[in-house]
């Protein structure tokens, strides 16, 4: 029970450190995708969409070769002195935040959208500059959606399983997470630390579309 | 034009798709001017380029001694640097922000000491004081354009641009927003540019008239002369004489000929007919050159001090209105119920008073 609590913990802090980052990069990403009419929107939303239909193995194995001694990213990390980013925590969070990118862009994007040109126009008559018309009109306008986009952006990080068995490994305390120990629960034919394991996954993520849905739901009755 | 360093001046050059832009006016200092036109005639993308939220591929705006764009000299300050206030088609209000934050959202912008205005005596100045706590979406269409005009103006603007601020309201609320609009006319000491593609609009509120059709300006110069006293006549065209280069516009009074419409048979047309254009006969006339005789009854006559008066005749439930003296109405022995003929000459009705309905 003390090594699911380790890695319960292990799991919390991989998704919010990945959600805070996402939100970092995925905030520009979305807001361009929003806006621009250039030809490059078409590819970029088609990469950002990619881990939504790709099987995770395959995204895994991917990020594994790039990020092993012999991959490029591999190369340049060891060259900056790092290392190897594979079996580490900070592997696992640079492909969970590869993995869980569309669940933070798309909702974004979509808020950005609705927002629209007229109030950020109307904001500007009234002597706002960008980023003043982007953190006093477009953010609070868009608050479902960062909602919505932080959410998501930690329960699918939370729920990953195969990005993280192949980057990952099982090391405890660094990389194995809720979901791979639940794995072995269930490999050791250990059912009953799998049932709290898994039904607290199934309580957790039940919540956190309560709180989205109910969230959509006020912000649509306040327009 | 000895206003223009005062006032505004703009020439415009937007080439978009196969649309061209291409129109240079300048206005007084203060009072409203009208940007008048059909619709798609590019009223709203020279207020646009005015205020800076479209740039102009090739062009020239400056207020008073501010140039604002200069495109000769690559000079383009962005709409949040220009004292300039826009008010919009539609209801443009901050949808998460009370009525009071948004009126104070310009407001807190402008330093204290570049403000030419009282927050307390514009809320009055638009009647919104009981309204400050409230949340747009609360608000009637005629309120929220009335706290988007007092939101303008609180961001202290040298210039007002006001976009068919009516356009989105039902009848009852035009009357009540224009009295606002007439109001801050009368006491405000700035520029407005103000489009509509509604006379009556245009001739209530404007000391100015700036046309403007297919994207080119027809016609520019004070009001008066160029549409006030007047009829707006909607049509359809009967028939088209090519070998005349004339047509038959019918309304439900009868119908009229008019040179050089820009319209297929069936289409609907609209038609400004001067009141100065319009005679009036007791008889309808035989030999005369008079193509138009619409018979009708008096309505109504104009008190108003002067030699002459607008007479206005119904003709079958359309009013139009004849400037005459006041000794023809004596001579003639016009008065309310009397028949009478109108007589238009044809060629007073010329292209810039026909528009599409």
């Amino acid at each position: 029970m003390n090594h699911d609590i380790i890695a319960v913990w292990l799991t919390l802090r991989l998704a919010a450190t990945t959600t805070a980052l996402l939100l970092g990069i995925g905030t520009p990403l979305a807001w361009w995708l929003a806006r621009t009419r250039s030809w490059w929107k078409g590819p970029v939303a088609a990469v950002v969409a990619l881990p939504l239909v790709l099987p995770p193995t395959v995204l895994g194995f991917y990020l594994l070769v790039a990020m092993g001694p012999a991959g490029p990213v591999g190369a340049l990390t060891q060259s900056l002195g790092l290392g190897t980013l594979p079996f580490t925590f900070s592997g696992l969070v640079v492909g969970s935040m590869i993995y869980s990118l569309p669940f933070v862009v798309q909702p974004l994007q979509t808020a950005f959208e609705a927002v629209g040109q007229r109030p950020i126009e109307v904001a500007a008559t009234l002597r706002a500059g960008p980023w003043d018309r982007f953190f006093t009109i477009v953010v609070p306008l868009a608050r479902a959606g960062f909602l919505s986009a932080c959410v998501l952006g930690f329960a699918h990080t939370v729920g990953e399983f195969g990005v993280v068995l192949m980057i990952g490994g099982n090391i405890p305390g660094a990389t194995k997470v809720l979901s791979v120990a639940l794995y072995d629960h269930v490999e050791a034919l250990e059912y009953a630390p799998a049932h709290w394991l898994a039904g607290g996954m199934l309580a957790f993520s039940f919540l956190v579309l309560l709180v989205v849905y109910g969230s959509a739901r006020r912000s649509a009755e306040e327009r | 034009m000895s206003t223009a360093s005062e006032g505004l001046h703009a020439r415009l050059r937007l080439a978009r798709g196969g649309f061209t832009l291409e129109v240079e006016f300048a206005t007084a200092a203060h009072g409203v001017s009208a940007l008048f036109g059909a619709s798609g005639s590019g009223k709203t993308s020279v207020l646009r380029c005015i205020a800076g939220l479209t740039r102009a591929q090739e062009g020239f705006v400056s207020l008073g001694d501010e140039c604002w764009q200069d495109e000769a000299r690559g000079r383009f300050v962005p709409a949040h640097l220009r004292s300039c206030g826009y008010v919009f088609q539609e209801s443009s209000l901050f949808a998460h922000l009370s009525v009071r934050h948004n009126l104070e959202y310009g407001w807190k912008r402008v330093p204290s000491s570049a403000r030419r205005v009282v927050f307390d005596d514009t809320v009055e100045l638009l009647g919104i004081g009981p309204l400050l706590a409230r949340r747009p979406a609360t608000l009637s269409g005629g309120e929220r354009q009335r706290v988007a005009m007092a939101r303008a103006l609180l961001a202290s603007p040298s210039l007002l641009l006001m976009d068919e601020p009516l356009a989105s309201l039902d009848e009852a609320r035009k009357g009540e927003i224009l009295y606002y609009v007439e109001r801050l006319r009368d006491e405000l000491r700035l520029p407005i540019v103000y489009v509509s593609h509604s006379i009556d609009e245009v001739v209530r509120l404007a000391d100015a008239v700036i046309m403007i059709s297919h994207g080119r300006v027809v016609d520019i110069g004070p009001v008066s002369g160029r549409l006030e006293g007047g009829s707006v006549i909607d049509t359809r065209v009967a028939e088209q004489d090519l070998a005349w280069g004339i047509a038959r516009l019918e309304f439900s009074g009868g119908s009229f000929y008019a040179p050089d419409v820009d319209a297929l048979p069936g289409e609907r047309v609209r038609v400004r007919i001067r009141a100065r254009d319009v005679s009036l006969s007791l008889a309808p006339p035989r030999d005369a050159s008079f193509l138009n005789v619409l018979a009708g009854t008096v309505a109504a006559i104009s008190d108003e001090p002067g030699a002459s008066a607008d007479v206005q005749l119904d003709v079958a439930g359309t009013l139009l209105i004849a400037r005459v003296t006041r000794k023809s109405i004596a001579a003639l022995g016009l008065a309310p119920g009397r028949r009478a003929y109108a007589l238009i000459k044809s060629v007073a009705i010329d292209r810039t008073s026909v528009g599409y309905a």
